[in-house]
């Protein structure tokens, strides 16, 4: 221990010995944040506390002396388990250091930009509920002013769920994806992820491919949560059909292709699972819920209203997330 | 929430769990060290849903890990009792198509 701190330590335990105040006791707490501070292992302030007593009472009984000894003792398993602690401490913010630099990793996965689309606007927003999401989004240039736009939620969390949704960046990255279709492309990614991910694992994800000048959207579903579209005319939603497998269940799988027609003002709104399982008061969000918060917002341009109903969502669940939620809007401009 | 796992051997080859309690994330690592040690030599295995409320992703990913080993073991993967909720998910997924579950196997009785 620090000579400095020894002293000190002495001094305010003769002052208690010769007359005990309250302060002392304020003074022995602060005193002992410095002794965490400084790493001082429980058995150290023991036995500095022990010679401390000897040599203001050279008197001390034996029986006393004996009693201190005992403590020191009984302190040591105490002293080992602190280092042990510490060093649990230093190996956490190491891999918390790691994984800061994992998820600054992941983000690089993400399309820097939303694209831009003649007629169309377009509004994404991806939170994770922790540092590493499991939810993933990509736009693709199909060309012809074709866009493509793929939402998956990738099960789990942290860590494998990031490897994986690399695997599915990578993949998309190398597939021809502009000569495909929804159903194929999702059909190709399956094949890949049935062959190279952990049998439990798997991956739900929905793939569309806009084309603004017809504004049509075809798309295909793998298992994931489906979306909706709102019709400005009716001012009512319609879900979008969820005919197809999970990612990485079954080896050879079809993926069955449906159209939506927009018109202006129309809206596709994607989203992952993490929306609609929100809880409010400990109950699961109604749909109808969801459907009125877009309701609200979606007379704003995309990239606000996304942003709008997440925050309104995260104020309705009391600001818990408990799972990733990105919220994916297509808008037809009127 | 906790999960509890009840195991109900009949016979050797026919194994039932009732599950009860919320199967997330945090919980289906329970399930999953009862179930999938049992998922092998052609075993019969039903689970029992109905005091589930609500199963995510993790949860569907310990039934197809379970679904994945019975069928490379001639085995077999029954669930029963599901709520609205739970059956809703199946479809979603459309993990119902490949997982027989016991409402399923009555309809296709009664066709």
């Amino acid at each position: 221990m620090d000579i400095h701190l020894k002293k000190l330590y002495e001094k305010l335990l003769a002052s208690y010995m010769t007359e005990p105040k309250e302060d002392h006791l304020y003074s022995a707490q602060q005193l002992s944040k410095w002794f965490i501070e400084k790493r001082v292992s429980p058995e150290e302030v023991i036995n500095v506390h022990i010679g401390s007593v000897k040599r203001m009472v050279p008197e001390l009984p034996r029986e006393v002396k004996a009693t201190l000894e005992m403590l020191l003792e009984v302190m040591v398993g105490y002293g080992v388990a602190y280092q042990e602690r510490e060093q649990l401490m230093s190996r956490q913010r190491e891999l918390e250091d790691e994984i800061e630099v994992a998820a600054g990793l992941q983000q690089t996965l993400l399309p820097e930009a939303t694209p831009s689309l003649p007629g169309v606007d377009i509004g994404v927003i991806s939170v994770a509920s922790k540092q590493m999401s499991g939810d993933y989004y990509n736009f693709v240039d199909h060309g012809m002013q074709q866009l493509g736009v793929g939402i998956a939620d990738i099960v789990g969390k942290g860590i494998p769920a990031a490897l994986c949704m690399s695997m599915i960046k990578y993949t998309m990255d190398r597939l021809d994806a502009k000569s495909l279709s929804p159903g194929e492309i999702l059909r190709d990614l399956n094949t890949i992820v049935e062959r190279n991910v952990l049998p439990s694992m798997f991956i739900t994800m929905i793939y569309g491919v806009y084309d603004s000048l017809n504004h049509q959207f075809r798309y295909a579903t793998a298992g994931h949560e489906p979306g909706l579209i709102y019709s400005a005319r009716e001012d009512c939603f319609t879900s979008l059909e969820t005919k197809g497998m999970v990612l990485g269940v079954l080896r050879d799988n079809e993926y069955p292709e449906y159209v939506a027609d927009l018109e202006p003002n129309d809206a596709i709104i994607l989203f992952t699972d993490g929306v609609t399982e929100a809880r409010v008061d400990g109950k699961f969000i109604e749909r109808e819920t969801i459907k009125s918060m877009i309701r609200d917002h979606i007379h704003l341009p995309a990239q606000q209203a996304v942003e709008a109903i997440h925050q309104k969502l995260y104020e309705m669940t009391n600001y818990i997330m408990r799972d990733d939620q990105t919220i994916l809007m297509i808008k037809r401009v009127g | 929430m906790n999960l509890s796992v009840q195991e109900k051997i009949e016979n050797e080859k026919e194994i039932t769990y009732v599950v009860s309690g919320e199967i997330d994330v945090y919980t289906a690592p329970k399930l999953r060290e009862k179930l999938l040690p049992r998922c092998q030599g052609g075993t019969t295995i039903t689970i029992d849903f109905t005091d589930v409320e609500y199963i995510d992703s993790t949860g569907l990913s310990v039934l197809i890990g379970a679904y994945k080993a019975q069928g490379q073991t001639g085995g077999k993967l029954i669930l029963k009792g599901m709520n609205a909720r739970l059956q809703r998910i199946f479809r979603i997924t459309n993990l119902n198509v490949i997982m027989l579950n016991e409402e399923k196997v009555q309809e296709d009785g009664r066709q």
